[in-house]
């Protein structure tokens, strides 16, 4: 084999060498595990925090109002849907106070007239006209509302 | 004259040489379609698992888990608190224009023509803009991620960055993402944007902290009238499966064949 050749094929061969030793602490040691991905990046977005708690912790120290919703309309809806995540609340109850909202802008998210909404799904009220000038909580609980 | 000889011959023997080496290549080449023989071979020896809360999830192709999401449009009241406790969740910023989750609005006037809003993602609550005796046809079309299984934000990163998980959830790696924005363009459904402050690409997550731990995503949990719902596809006895063995569902852009995992009750074809 002539002596270019020979010098050629090992200058390559270094070049490939170098760039497996590059490449081996390049890619991150998880990285092809289930494909061309991290799998750690998996385990990552699992360690979140989870701020909004099961429902049933709720219940288990508001045992009043869990009663009183469970025979209402709202029996469905999660407590938090309306409080807010309850994750620092159960921590410490009293220094972490959930919102207790009673605007009637609040209550139109859901309730107020609209085209879009079905009839049968949700009970709807035109809230610029209907009794404006109480909050709408004064005559429906919002635990276990009445018409 | 002779080294004029070997001159020749070393020139005949490079081309000899250079010439195999190139049919080598081009044989090899002919192997390819055998190539999966023998990953199939050593698919066996690599069949991993990986511990993820106490639950092993092994490789896509047998993994006991296929999550999806299942919206009924006929139930939504686009009240928006999915997308509101979506950002409290996942610490999304707050203005608008960022959203992992959002209520869209669809009007169609009875002159034919068709109002989309969403303002504020629906987060402050939706409000009629179209006088009553225009509109033909209301209905609100809760968006998010569809976690696409051939997903083609996962086809474009150039770092391998965002993927399919092998229980389906399409992910973002937050430490490995570059933040170039190529999957933000290649989204069909615009589920996801750059974050602010992190300066990477951030979507959905369909809460996989949450799902991982048997709980729902969030916007599922908060949902008042239960438009929402989410489950496993591999599991005959999910709500999911439930959904769409009671409902006529379809997916958005089904001619993309993006492989979309997110149903839709009551689509109207409107609806893009």
């Amino acid at each position: 084999m002539p002596k270019q050749l020979t010098r050629l094929i090992i200058v390559f061969l270094i070049f490939i060498s170098l760039f497996l030793v590059v490449r081996h602490f390049l890619v991150p040691e998880s990285f092809y595990k289930f494909g061309h991905y991290r799998a750690d990046a998996l385990k990552d977005n699992e360690d979140h925090q989870v701020k909004y708690i099961d429902a049933a912790m709720c219940s288990a120290c508001h045992t009043d109002i869990d009663s009183l919703k469970v025979s209402g309309p709202h029996k469905n809806i999660n407590c938090q849907t309306c409080h807010g995540p309850g994750y620092l609340h159960v921590e410490d109850p009293s220094k972490n106070v959930l919102i207790k909202p009673t605007e009637r802008a609040f209550c139109g998210k859901c309730h107020s007239l609209n085209a879009a909404r079905a009839c049968n799904i949700i009970k709807q009220q035109d809230i610029a006209q209907h009794n404006i000038d109480n909050k709408c909580v004064e005559c429906h609980n919002p635990h276990q509302p009445q018409p | 004259m002779k080294t004029e000889k070997d001159k020749n011959n070393s020139r005949r023997e490079f081309l000899i040489a250079s010439t195999a080496i190139t049919g080598g290549i081009v044989l090899s080449t002919f192997l390819n379609p055998f190539k999966s023989i023998a990953e199939a071979k050593s698919a066996d020896s690599t069949k991993d698992t990986i511990k993820l809360n106490d639950k092993n999830v092994s490789l896509a192709k047998d993994a006991e888990k296929w999550w999806g999401f299942g919206f009924d449009i006929e139930k939504c009241i686009g009240c928006g608190t999915c997308a509101k406790a979506c950002k409290e969740e996942n610490n999304v910023p707050k203005e608008p224009f960022f959203f992992r989750t959002w209520i869209e609005q669809y009007t169609e006037k009875n002159d034919g023509t068709l109002k989309v809003q969403s303002p504020n993602g629906g987060i402050d609550g939706q409000t009629q803009a179209v006088p009553s005796e225009d509109i033909f046809k209301s209905y609100f079309v809760p968006k998010t991620c569809n976690h696409c299984s051939k997903s083609p934000c996962v086809q474009v990163c150039p770092v391998g960055a965002t993927f399919v998980s092998p229980d389906g959830v399409v992910l973002v790696d937050e430490k490995y993402c570059i933040g170039c924005g190529y999957c933000v363009q290649a989204c069909p459904y615009g589920c996801r944007y750059i974050h602010p402050e992190k300066e990477i690409a951030d979507k959905c997550t369909l809460c996989y902290h949450r799902i991982n731990k048997g709980l729902q995503p969030t916007c599922v949990e908060v949902c008042p009238t239960g438009a929402r719902t989410h489950g496993n596809l591999r599991d005959k006895k999910s709500d999911l499966v439930k959904f769409l063995k009671e409902h006529n569902c379809h997916v958005l852009k089904p001619h993309l064949n993006t492989g979309s995992k997110l149903f839709y009750n009551g689509l109207s074809e409107e609806v893009r």
